[in-house]
């Protein structure tokens, strides 16, 4: 999904509010939050791509306003109800106030997978173009690269593609390439000596 | 860590949220005994930035074994005893005088947690997402890391599986010193990119 998430390039964000040496966790709640995403996230057998959309359902004020950590309890509370470990109701009772959990679905599921790509289709030094494509449900490909050349750096071997494991029990595995781009090409304002490097599945690539 | 959680009539909205959770699932019998004190003791004390700094400072003291790392990080950091989550596909790039690279989760919060622990909140935060892959020339050096002009700036986006480690330059004068002292001379900023040592 076109989700709040998605925020390479982006512009108008100030600051990057920076510490040299911060604590894994400021707060106690944290860590529990990352407890309880962890047990969650076992408990329903959610997959990195179910969890991952989970947090890119929440909605878009919400997820600009709340640290990450409360993103994971969000993702964790919104999965738990959904594979129907709690209520949302329980949850607002037990909390004393809203709770708000992420919003729905937009793709339907997915009933097959489709065919694995064993082979790569492109080597180091290939160039290639991103598909221009927006997709309802989970995605990791990000939205400044779509419809964009750049030129294939490495072949990562084959991984299971986010696309489907966040919307079936299937599994479809794809080779990953990490394809670099010229800032020129990604930006009217690119700055120059710049590349960026983005992993992509081979089904984002025309 | 703070003591506040102890204290419930000053619970913020967020952490009564997160007592809510953590009540029902107990209930439910799916939170283990002692699991959400593992979890935050494993974090405090045994995953994080040293992890790394280790690898860096092997990688400095001994060429093949820096040889190594940049060919088959995964493999390279095993040697040292770390891997796992977000760990199982390294790739380890190498800072020069000409070249710096840096690295960013632009979709969410990936970040190679064997080595460099869980993020830093700024990580995680929209305008280091938003801003390193437009401008990170500016963005750097707005963070303190002021590159000279002619440096070649490589911005990783860590959007598969894949999870980079950025070796830093060794610094000047370090000739003499011993693997551990190297390794305290290594910041959690400088392998993640947004500092030089």
């Amino acid at each position: 999904m076109d989700g709040i998430h998605d925020l390479g390039g982006r512009q108008g964000f100030g600051a990057v509010t920076h510490s040299p040496a911060e604590p894994a966790f400021h707060h106690h709640w944290e860590a529990v939050a990352r407890a309880l995403m962890m047990i969650v996230t076992d408990a329903v057998e959610a997959s990195g791509g179910e969890f991952r959309h989970s947090i890119e359902r929440m909605e878009p004020g919400h997820y600009l306003t709340s640290s990450y950590y409360e993103h994971w309890l969000t993702a964790a509370a919104t999965l738990a109800v959904e594979h129907g470990l709690v209520t949302h109701t329980e949850l607002e009772a037990r909390a004393g106030g809203r709770f708000p959990l992420s919003g729905p679905l937009l793709a339907p599921p997915v009933a097959d997978g489709g065919a694995d790509v064993g082979e790569p289709r492109f080597r180091a030094g290939d160039r290639v173009r991103v598909r221009e494509w927006h997709s309802p449900g989970h995605t990791r490909c990000p939205g400044y690269v779509r419809g964009k050349a750049g030129t294939v750096v490495r072949v990562d071997g084959t991984h299971s593609v986010p696309d489907i494991e966040a919307h079936s029990t299937g599994r479809r595995y794809e080779p990953t390439y990490s394809v670099r781009f010229d800032a020129t090409d990604l930006w009217r304002d690119g700055q120059y000596g710049v590349c960026v490097h983005v992993d992509l599945w081979d089904s984002y690539l025309e | 860590m703070s003591e506040e959680g102890h204290h419930p009539a000053a619970l913020s909205p967020v952490e009564q949220r997160v007592a809510a959770l953590e009540a029902l699932l107990t209930e439910r019998g799916l939170v283990p005994e002692g699991f959400i004190e593992e979890i935050t003791r494993r974090y405090e004390s045994e995953i994080g930035p040293m992890n790394g700094a280790k690898v860096v400072a092997r990688a400095w003291a001994d060429p093949e074994y820096k040889q190594r790392l940049l060919a088959e990080g995964t493999a390279a950091i095993a040697e040292l005893g770390f891997g796992g989550e977000e760990g199982e596909h390294m790739v380890v790039v190498e800072n020069t005088a000409a070249v710096h690279n840096v690295v960013v989760c632009t979709l969410c919060s990936c970040y190679p947690w064997p080595v460099l622990g869980l993020p830093p909140a700024w990580y995680k935060d929209p305008p280091y997402r938003a801003r390193m892959v437009r401008e990170p020339r500016a963005l750097l050096a707005e963070m303190g890391c002021q590159l000279p002009g002619d440096v070649e700036i490589r911005v990783w986006d860590s959007s598969a599986e894949v999870r980079y480690l950025v070796l830093p330059q060794r610094p000047p004068g370090t000739e003499r010193m011993t693997e551990a002292e190297l390794a305290g001379l290594v910041t959690r900023d400088s392998m993640i990119g947004v500092a030089r040592l």
